[in-house]
């Protein structure tokens, strides 16, 4: 065929890379002050005791920052690049290429406004209220239209095996997320999820898992396959690897989430698939990582030279190492061990600070010299930098190895006539102090090292010019008429983007069908628990502000059954507990205790107290102090629509108990404000009921005094009988 | 909402049979692709993997690449 002209759009892959360098800087700078939250408490409370960044609310940030918007543009970046030229020809429309741009850049500054704010869903990496959820789903759509059209227009017949990552990833994200977020809107910036208790942690975790699997991984190894043969002028080492790895990869990801909840109150069966797939899954991640090293077979003296090389080496054995771990943590044994420890958190952290962000850091010295036409400005300032980031992951890994490892056995230890070494879990927190530190400065070195990336591409920059364009001749290879006998079927797909995605599509929605029809819709799944009652307006307010302060970050709510944990905590936690649950708040980390059956265990008093100067009552906790619950007013505006909407959940409130819902709260606040002002009165005389009974501290009080109390509760059947027999 | 899903499949009798359909499903799929991938001739794999490394007015069909 004849030579066509193409002009592939730099412009677009500038942009992204720009927001993503800035988001990072953010993202990581968040996590900075979250980590010296842990580290250095005091200081915080004393100085920076601010509402809007206590760590709760802005966890939240860092894990969104990071993700959708450090990764998240990274990931547009890598895509609008090499899409074009895999494809050899411009992105489909301009107009959605900016408006995926701007689009994106509007949602995460709506993260950055709001999640500081309190308002969030509490479901992890999906913590974004109700409007930006739609607004994220317009957006995908958006990048997945353009993409997809773009495939449709290409002029090069087969389609490489990075793009078949990037489809996997687009219809496997739109999917999680739209199931993950069916939500009941009560106002403008506050909804309640679709799903409760266990169901809800299923639907989380399967989103949660292939949020890591499919916005994490499959496009980076999209990404991979195609900067990787570039930077080393390699072929990929097997092709056939990529395929079997690619096909299983997305096959198996999706049934992984269920590991995420061993121990739980999740179905034992679907614990089982969890952990099964978990293992299996090892296979296809080391196909991947396995596939991009030996691509670097007889070039491996390139890497010496090539900061960009080094970068991609760490960042796919990073890959490697996080997912051997991953499938570890998965066996019951070591998960019971590790579960709700910082050994999980610097899991996640080999794969982001490691996988994730050096692969960007790679990506990013690759294409500024190729958009700007010019020579980086300093290769051993990019080596420096390479040095730095691997130093900064080992300096915040494996402090946090050692403060789970530490924190979980402590958790377990026994004395010898049977009772708990450490039962008060206070002294299993302090005791991580020094690692806290170390994390901290492991993070301020692994930012230093972004800065030294910021300043390496700016003096690029400026010495070069921008290619707006990069004009090419290319030689159109498609004729899709054409019929070729005797293919190899995984051509012909590679040829046929629809049925691409249509097989992608079905592959990944098997695993999420197989798991959590069953767990909806039997219902000896969820075993009915005859004494577990809705939650009363008070205390659905208190869970609200729970929620809000993002407590669900530092505090579980899941007793496993495992001795060492009911002797800490009571009986463990059963499936029928959380059924009106709407979210569930099982949470994943312990900073501070269990908390499932934290109702009745302390006077109102001692939670009244506790909550405002968290350390004045427990010397040496971490725990942010939360004073402005005292004095905020509890808004109860919205009780009637909330008590409605959950009954329209399902959650059985009598009807019409919309309206008796404020005289309810306002009773039951004023028995709570009674007894705390009993306790406190020698030392506040003065203060009224009414003072204080129309506060916050009161709503959450309510709700932690009704953690795990309905199952102690005698049951109503008996008591009824023994009453019509008297 | 959600209740009425789950009281109209509130027993899926026989339930036990849809986890050894999606394992047959997935062994017989996985069965297929390595026959496919096995009977694959190194020079098509040699080919695909050429994609990224080719020059823009480059194709794969008319096999310039270099080696």
């Amino acid at each position: 065929m004849e030579k066509v002209e193409v002009r592939y759009d730099n412009k677009i892959v500038k942009y992204f890379a720009y927001a993503t360098i800035i988001w990072g800087i953010t993202g990581m700078t968040v996590g900075l002050i979250a980590a010296l939250q842990l580290a250095f408490p005091n200081f915080f409370n004393d100085y920076l005791g601010y509402k809007y960044i206590s760590f709760g609310r802005i966890r939240p940030l860092h894990t969104n920052a990071v993700i959708f918007a450090f990764v998240g543009n990274a990931i547009f970046t890598g895509v609008y690049y090499s899409l074009q030229r895999l494809l050899k020809t411009r992105m489909w429309s301009d107009k959605l290429s900016y408006i995926n741009f701007w689009g994106w850049q509007l949602i995460i500054l709506s993260a950055v406004i709001t999640l500081p704010m309190g308002f969030t869903s509490s479901k992890e990496y999906a913590e974004l209220e109700w409007p930006i959820d739609i607004a994220i789903a317009l957006m995908w759509v958006v990048f997945g239209w353009n993409m997809f059209a773009t495939i449709l227009v290409r002029r090069v017949k087969h389609l490489y095996v990075a793009i078949w990552f990037y489809l996997g990833t687009f219809v496997t994200v739109a999917v999680l997320h739209i199931f993950n977020s069916f939500e009941i809107p009560v106002h403008f910036m506050k909804s309640y999820s679709w799903y409760s208790g266990v169901q809800d942690a299923l639907v989380q975790w399967w989103y949660g898992h292939n949020a890591v699997a499919f916005f994490l991984t499959t496009p980076f190894l999209g990404l991979m396959y195609y900067f990787v043969p570039k930077a080393a002028n390699r072929p990929i080492y097997s092709y056939k690897l990529s395929i079997i790895h690619f096909w299983a990869l997305i096959f198996l990801y999706i049934w992984a989430g269920p590991h995420h909840l061993l121990y739980s109150s999740l179905p034992d069966w679907a614990q089982s698939l969890g952990v099964v797939f978990s293992i299996m899954l090892i296979a296809p991640s080391w196909g991947g990582m396995l596939n991009g090293l030996l691509t670097l077979r007889g070039v491996w003296d390139k890497v010496r030279d090539s900061a960009v090389l080094k970068f991609f080496v760490v960042a796919l054995t990073a890959y490697g190492m996080a997912t051997f771990e991953g499938p570890m943590l998965s066996l019951k044994n070591i998960n019971s061990i590790t579960h709700f420890t910082d050994w999980i958190v610097a899991h996640v952290h080999v794969g982001g600070l490691g996988w994730n962000g050096m692969l960007i850091f790679g990506m990013m010295y690759y294409l500024f010299p190729k958009l700007y036409k010019v020579k980086l400005y300093s290769h051993s300032l990019a080596n420096a930098h390479f040095w730095i980031a691997t130093l900064g992951i080992l300096l915040w890994t494996i402090p946090m190895y050692w403060a789970g490892f530490s924190q979980g056995l402590m958790w377990q230890e026994f004395n010898p006539d049977g009772t708990l070494m450490y039962p008060d879990f206070l002294s299993t927190v302090t005791a991580l102090k020094p690692f806290y530190i170390m994390r901290s400065f492991g993070g301020l070195i692994y930012i230093i090292g972004v800065f030294m990336m910021a300043y390496n591409i700016r003096k690029t920059i400026k010495s070069g010019t921008f290619v707006k364009e990069e004009v090419v001749q290319v030689t159109p290879t498609i004729d899709k008429k054409e019929n070729h006998k005797g293919e190899h079927w995984h051509r012909v797909i590679e040829r046929k983007p629809v049925r691409l995605l249509v097989f992608s599509f079905i592959v990944i929605a098997i695993g999420g069908a197989v798991e959590i029809i069953p767990t909806m819709a039997v219902e000896s799944n969820i075993q009915k628990i005859s004494q577990v009652l809705p939650y009363t307006p008070l205390e659905l307010e208190g869970r609200d502000i729970y929620i809000r302060e993002g407590c669900v970050g530092c505090h579980s709510q899941m007793v496993r059954p495992l001795r060492f944990e009911t002797e800490r905590y009571g009986e463990y936690s059963k499936a029928g507990e959380f059924v009106y649950d709407h979210p569930f708040l099982w949470g994943s980390k312990r900073t501070g205790p269990d908390l499932a059956r934290e109702g009745g265990l302390r006077s109102d008093s001692w939670h009244y107290s506790h909550m405002i100067m968290p350390k004045e009552i427990s010397p040496g906790s971490i725990m942010p102090a939360y004073p402005w619950l005292a004095e905020e007013e509890l808004n109860t505006s919205h009780i009637e629509k909330k008590i409605r909407v959950l009954q329209g959940l399902g959650v059985p409130y009598p009807e019409g108990f919309d309206k008796e819902a404020l005289a309810d709260l306002q009773n039951q606040a004023n028995k709570i404000a009674q007894n705390v002002i009993t306790d406190l009165s020698k030392e506040q005389s003065n203060v009224q009921v009414s003072d204080i009974a129309g506060k916050e501290i009161i709503a959450i009080i309510a709700y932690l005094q009704r953690l795990g109390t309905d199952i102690k509760a005698v049951p109503v059947q008996e008591t009824e009988v023994e009453t019509s027999m008297k | 909402m959600l209740r009425y899903i789950k009281h109209n499949m509130s027993e899926i009798a026989g339930i036990e049979i849809f986890p050894i359909i999606s394992l047959l499903i997935f062994v017989l799929f996985f069965v297929v692709v390595l026959w496919r991938m096995y009977k694959m001739t190194k020079q098509e794999t040699d080919i695909y993997g050429q994609i990224p490394l080719l020059e823009d007015d480059e194709t794969i069909e008319n096999n310039d690449t270099k080696d």
